[in-house]
């Protein structure tokens, strides 16, 4: 009986689980801060380095991957929408299709990838040790920046996938979805954080 | 409920198993879990140092070889910042006097803050884990290019540091969520106690500053297993930028370390003086001040790294900048003081040592903030007896000052006062033994992190040695009275002190809800009116 007052008591404070969620995704923007910091400060030591290297990511599959994950953005808040609207099946559906396009992302990533270090650039392959040194610095960065961000793709998947398990079970309902709202937020911080990749790795030259 | 047996701390036929403990959500049982698992480390830190300066007695090897020596300064940095001084007074007396001190009964996110101990732990065990397998000799800022290249555990020991810094991160938005959102009714900003205000701009620090740390720390890790570039000269990558990017984050740390303990020190030099405190919203706005002016300062760590001169001048601009909220605290304390009723209680003493060594170290820092002086004094045991007096003297004061000014009410027992004088006595005369030669031989050219040193600087170094005996037995006095205090000490009133926080007003120990109706705040935290 004690436990259930507190649990009502602990889900009025929306506004504090929203703050935290806040907070913490701030954090992350530092995270990143530092990797793209580090692109800036190169990028003016060697400009042609990386416009070369920068010439040889596959613009398309970037391009595509922008588009998916802001698909996957609005769909995640469609899901949001649905909850509050009391459609739990709706909000389970525009989960998965979120979560999908997510892996779709990943498959495009993983193609990327190995098409790279099929010609042997990637730290410690053959192709790399001969590179100029600023372009060996593009690459380090580019897979030490799109792999971190894949990692935040991975663990978006996985928060989803539990918040979805927790609306089946009614866990997150019409009146207490805030669980899924964070999850949400970070999934949307994880497609802002490739909406700066994109340009600083694909476009800028 | 209050009147049950020892309150929070068990007893009464509550639960008190091993698992009741390390599984609690309870934050004034994780505070007693962190004091319990920091000050071990604190022991380890101390043993590392004393050992470190033992080496020094004599010529060439003494206790240890060379490479031992580098091992053994990387190590007691790494244990001293990271898993003492860093999170001591956040994690211990933030996590159970915060929420007390505005009202709450307990933090915005428990779970989370439980979780936070356990990456505390799980770093502590990594860090540790290094010890036994090969420490790293980086020395523990970690500089590239050397930490790339090292045969060391290097990238364990890095990787330690990065769960720690998770640990302090999620702190810091339990903080600050917290004193948003459950202030008691009647507890505004303004009426919150200035410990609540320096612990809440220190969560701002470690939220804001320690990410950039954590990926610097990564790319280390990424640079040593896949070897990405970015920080070495030989594929075009840049050490320096690891600097920028390390003191980015190792700046502001500083002030997370003694931000806290100028809380702890704001809170009883009022009760002491038996008056308001003096210029209460000056010491809560230089908090802030110092978070914020001192993320711009990092640059004073590198003006020997070839950064430009342009660069050297603004960084030694902001350097002198941030002695101003610095000395606006040091100087309401001293207003507070003045003409107010002083009882020479032992948390007063060490608050009074902690106020003396603060200036030392600030006034050293100043010395070493100016351009040229910096280039003779770079590296030198100058440095290290600077920050030493602001780490140690400053915040491991605080922190010693807050542990006989609160375990009273976290235990309920009293330790014996006439001893805790004596330990004051002997760690003061102790530390400035022991550090204050170190000035003298940095500006007489002695490098730090020697393994050995010229005939001339004998003397002093023989001094300086000595003097870490006796701060040895004044800690060691000194933990043997708080703790002696802590199992067997008289029972203790609700409010030995009589202060005026919230804290005071609940029983010692405290029950385990805080507060079995959340109060009604009427008036501010240093009103002594009523009290005697």
């Amino acid at each position: 009986m004690n436990e259930t007052v507190e649990k009502v008591a602990s889900h009025r404070d929306y506004a504090g689980a929203k703050l935290g969620m806040w907070l913490f995704l701030l954090t992350e923007l530092g995270l990143f801060f530092g990797p793209l910091l580090l692109y800036v400060m190169h990028d003016i030591r060697h400009p042609e380095a990386f416009h070369a290297a920068s010439q040889s990511l596959d613009k398309t599959i970037g391009f595509a991957n922008t588009l998916i994950l802001l698909t996957s953005s609005l769909t995640a808040a469609l899901s949001v929408a649905s909850i509050r609207r009391g459609k739990t099946e709706l909000t389970l559906i525009f989960i998965f299709v979120t979560i999908t396009l997510g892996g779709i992302f990943l498959v495009n990533k993983y193609l990327e990838w190995t098409g790279k270090i099929a010609h042997g650039i990637y730290p410690g392959g053959d192709a790399f040790a001969e590179l100029p040194p600023g372009e060996a610095v593009f690459y380090g960065l580019y897979f030490f920046t799109t792999g971190l961000h894949g990692l935040h793709v991975i663990a978006g998947m996985i928060v989803l996938a539990v918040t979805a398990t927790l609306t089946a079970g009614g866990i997150v309902n019409k009146r207490d979805f805030v669980k899924l709202e964070n999850a949400a937020l970070y999934w949307h911080l994880v497609d802002i954080i490739w909406i700066f990749l994109f340009p600083f790795f694909y476009l800028i030259s | 409920m209050a009147s049950e047996g020892a309150g929070y701390l068990g007893g009464g036929g509550g639960p008190n198993g091993l698992s009741s403990w390390i599984f609690s959500t309870d934050h004034k049982r994780i505070g007693i879990l962190y004091l319990v698992s920091i000050l071990s480390f604190f022991v380890v830190g101390v043993s590392l140092g004393f050992l470190m300066r033992l080496e020094l007695i004599s010529h060439g090897p003494t206790i240890m070889e060379a490479s031992t020596y580098n091992s053994v300064f990387t190590l007691h940095g790494v244990v001293m910042l990271f898993l003492f001084i860093i999170p001591a007074t956040p994690s211990i007396f933030g996590n159970f006097f915060l929420p007390i001190m505005i009202g709450a009964n307990d933090v915005s996110f428990p779970k989370l803050n439980l979780l936070s101990w356990w990456f505390y732990m799980a770093g502590a065990a990594l860090a540790l884990a290094t010890l036994a397998l090969g420490p790293a000799d980086t020395g523990w800022t970690f500089y590239a290019p050397y930490s790339l290249r090292t045969g060391t555990y290097v990238s364990l020991a890095v990787f330690a540091v990065f769960v720690l810094g998770l640990s302090s991160i999620l702190t810091g938005i339990n903080f600050v969520t917290t004193v948003h959102r459950l202030r008691a009714p009647g507890m505004g900003f303004w009426r919150m106690p200035l410990f609540v205000w320096a612990v809440y701009a220190t969560a701002w620090i470690q939220i804001v500053a320690t990410p950039i740390l954590g990926v610097n720390l990564l790319l280390v890790i990424a640079e040593r297993v896949f070897g990405i570039g970015v920080f070495d000269p030989a594929k075009g990558g840049d050490p320096i930028l690891y600097q920028h990017l390390f003191w980015i984050y190792s700046h502001p740390a500083v002030y997370i370390m003694i931000l806290p303990g100028m809380g702890i020190i704001s809170e009883i030099i009022p009760v002491f003086a038996r008056k308001v405190i003096f210029g209460y919203r000056a010491i809560a706005y230089s908090s802030l001040g110092i978070a914020g002016v001192g993320s711009l300062v990092w640059g004073h760590h590198m003006f020997v790294s070839g950064s430009s001169y342009t660069a050297g001048v603004i960084f030694s601009f902001f350097t002198f900048l941030v002695a101003i909220p610095s000395a606006i605290k040091v100087f309401n304390w001293v207003g507070t003081l003045y003409k107010g009723s002083i009882w020479l209680g032992t948390p007063f003493f060490f608050a009074l040592a902690f106020i003396f060594l603060f200036s030392i170290g600030g006034l050293t820092g100043l010395i070493l903030g100016a351009l040229s002086v910096n280039v003779h004094l770079h590296d030198t045991y100058f440095v290290v007896s600077h920050f030493h007096y602001i780490k140690f003297g400053g915040a491991g004061f605080a922190f010693f000052a807050g542990l006989h000014y609160w375990l009273p009410k976290m235990t309920g027992r009293m330790y014996n006062a006439r001893v805790a004088n004596w330990s004051c006595l002997i760690l003061f005369i102790g530390f400035n033994t022991l550090f204050f030669p170190m000035l003298l031989l940095g500006i007489e050219g002695m490098p730090r992190r020697y393994f050995d040193y010229l005939p001339q600087y004998s003397t002093l170094q023989i001094v300086s040695i000595v003097g870490s005996w006796v701060l040895v037995a004044g800690l060691i006095i000194m933990f043997a009275n708080l703790l002696r205090g802590a199992f067997r000490g008289a029972r203790t009133t609700e409010n030995p002190w009589g202060g005026a926080t919230l804290e005071w007003k609940i029983p010692s120990p405290p029950g385990r809800e805080n507060f079995e109706k959340i109060p009604e705040v009427t008036k501010g935290p240093y009103d002594f009116r009523g009290l005697r």
